[in-house]
């Protein structure tokens, strides 16, 4: 090795560089490709894992759930909202102008047809992930009726839509289906 | 450097081969110290020790502690019940964080007020600042495994701090708890981590130590040493005081293990986690409590979580925001009312912190969130151009430029 770089020293230097630039970064190249791609399973296995990907769908009776109140069931691990609101709760949510919503949105939207007083809401703030007072009677439910996140101030309306504070979003409506006008299945 | 003479011959044939008692008398014997060093040069010593009460006691305590969602409440309960002085252990260790943090908290304004981080000593600084940023990963994690109430919802809305940044906010989330809510899996990381994360500081820790012995301490002068006169050397003198500043610290620490171990927690993190149920009124450990502040303090979520990191970050480029070349702030008369004012500012901010989030103290923090940026943004950099500084002595031995200036006087 050593007679012919010395050899070669005199006459090839240009050649010489050059190729060995281009091995010493396909090199590096080749290491950079094979490092990420054995770290790759390593980042990978802190995502969710198969049991917890198996996400369980659940059904739910709305029977005993009277006009103006709220339950909370748990899904996924984490609280989903049921609201039966009351006429004046959907007429507050359907008179607001889209302009005054931060997350525009119309309130029929975010309801099955037909079923305007079923309001069905992921009960996780969109801030930082507490769950919003008003699900209870004497809960605060923040000054447009609907929720309050008491960590750090969100207001949402009778719609689940933020009003006002930090929240950038309105609460999510999970997937779901009426099975009878009194069951639903959420996921 | 003189190369020290052992007697024992045990130590000569080891030394001889590996020259750890040479580099022992080297660092921590002769290394030679300014010799004006005041009572706030023991809190590094000071820091390292903790840190060092803080493995033993978490390695422990995680002998008797389960990290699951199910047993991880109970087993900390066993610990404080059951085994023997598992109660004085885990006092220790959570006493210990917030000691911590006292410690380091008056080290780094130590450093902002004497101007330690500047050159030749930026990247002393910028080390001391990944220790920070470490300590706040570690402490948090560690809280939330005792599976209280407030360590679940504390992971929760740190975890989705991620959350707001764009696109692949979401996804971050997700792998961070390793399912779709902080849960099991977000546990059993957490406790990993937690081990793993203060020997990754002790290591952060000796590259520190190493920026530190290459020019040596700073002192409350702020001047270079300049003859053999301005030091003395570190054993016995400065052992010694880091070891009377020692006794006082842990007659402090063992006060409060003892009479009040639970006067920095929460009472709400005596009520195992409940997904379901939000505390009303959430705080973070009060040692993040400013950072909280500047957090809530902006109403837009993405620029809240940005304004807190880059409360820290800042801290990072310090060493280039101040423009003075005058460490010391006894000889900068704007800067040292500029300290005091930012001291303050922190401390309000933290107790804003604490506040729930309405007014007045959306205002407040708002207003003392705004100081805090512009304390290094635009104060520091105009007073590097604007302020003009005290004569400085010419040694730490004494003397000025000019000798009738009281100035002289004031330095000894």
């Amino acid at each position: 090795m050593s007679d012919t770089a010395h050899e070669t020293s005199d006459g090839h230097d240009d050649l010489d560089e050059g190729r060995r630039d281009f091995l010493y970064m396909a090199t590096g190249a080749m290491g950079a490709i094979g490092a990420a791609a054995a770290v790759w399973p390593f980042i990978d296995s802190m995502n969710p894992a198969a049991d917890t990907l198996a996400l369980s769908s659940i059904e739910v009776s709305l029977a005993p759930i009277e006009e103006g109140q709220s339950v909370t069931f748990k899904w996924r691990g984490k609280p989903v909202f049921v609201r039966r609101r009351t006429a004046a709760e959907i007429e507050e949510a359907r008179a607001v102008p889209m302009g005054d919503l931060p997350d525009p949105e119309a309130d029929d939207l975010r309801v099955k047809d037909g079923k305007d007083e079923w309001l069905v809401l992921v009960g996780v703030c969109t801030h930082l992930g507490c769950i919003p007072l008003g699900q209870k009677a004497g809960d605060e439910k923040g000054e447009y009726g609907g929720w309050f996140c008491p960590c750090h101030g969100s207001h949402y309306d009778t719609s689940g839509r933020i009003r006002k504070g930090p929240a950038p979003l309105n609460l999510p409506v999970p997937p779901y289906e009426f099975l009878t006008d009194t069951q639903i299945k959420i996921g | 450097m003189s190369k020290p003479e052992f007697s024992n011959p045990i130590v000569k044939w080891v030394d001889y081969r590996l020259p750890i008692f040479s580099m022992m008398h080297h660092e921590l014997h002769e290394y030679p110290t300014p010799k004006n060093l005041n009572y706030f040069w023991n809190f590094g010593s000071l820091a390292g020790i903790v840190l060092g009460i803080m493995i033993v006691s978490g390695i422990v305590l995680a002998m008797n502690y389960t990290a699951h969602i199910d047993y991880a409440f109970d087993s900390v309960e066993r610990i404080m019940r059951d085994v023997n002085f598992g109660w004085l252990i885990r006092y220790i260790h959570m006493n210990g964080a917030s000691f911590f943090f006292i410690v380091v908290y008056i080290h780094m304004f130590r450093g902002l007020y004497y101007g330690s981080y500047k050159a030749p000593r930026e990247i002393l600084w910028i080390l001391g600042v990944v220790i920070m940023l470490l300590m706040m990963a570690t402490a948090f994690m560690g809280y939330v495994l005792p599976w209280g109430q407030m360590s679940f919802w504390g992971a929760t809305v740190i975890t989705n701090l991620f959350s707001a940044l764009p696109i692949i906010g979401e996804y971050i989330v997700t792998w961070l708890w390793g399912g779709f809510a902080v849960d099991n899996p977000t546990l059993n990381r957490f406790f990993s981590l937690h081990y793993l994360l203060p020997f990754v500081i002790a290591g952060v820790v000796i590259l520190h130590l190493a920026a530190l012995h290459q020019h040596g301490s700073n002192n409350p002068l702020g001047i270079d040493v300049k003859k053999k006169g301005d030091t003395i050397p570190f054993h016995p003198y400065y052992t010694i005081k880091d070891l009377f500043g020692l006794g006082v610290f842990l007659t402090i620490f063992v006060a409060v293990i003892a009479y009040a171990p639970n006067y920095m927690g929460h009472p709400d993190n005596y009520i195992p986690a409940n997904p379901l149920v939000t505390p009303a009124h959430i705080v973070p450990e009060w040692y993040f409590l400013p950072f909280y502040a500047i957090l809530r303090a902006v109403p837009d979520k993405l620029f809240g979580v940005l304004a807190m990191f880059a409360a820290i970050a800042v801290l990072f480029v310090l060493p280039w925001l101040d423009r003075s070349p005058i460490r010391s702030a006894k000889f900068r008369p704007v800067y040292f009312i500029f300290f005091w004012v930012f001291l303050a500012d922190c401390i309000l901010l933290g107790y804003c912190g604490a506040m729930p989030a309405e007014e007045p103290w959306v205002t407040i923090s708002q207003l003392a969130t705004a100081y805090y940026f512009a304390h290094f943004l635009i104060i520091l950099p105009v007073l590097g151009l604007y302020e003009r500084p005290v004569d400085l002595p010419l040694s730490i031995s004494g003397g000025s430029k000019d000798d009738d200036a009281p100035a002289a006087q004031a330095a000894e």
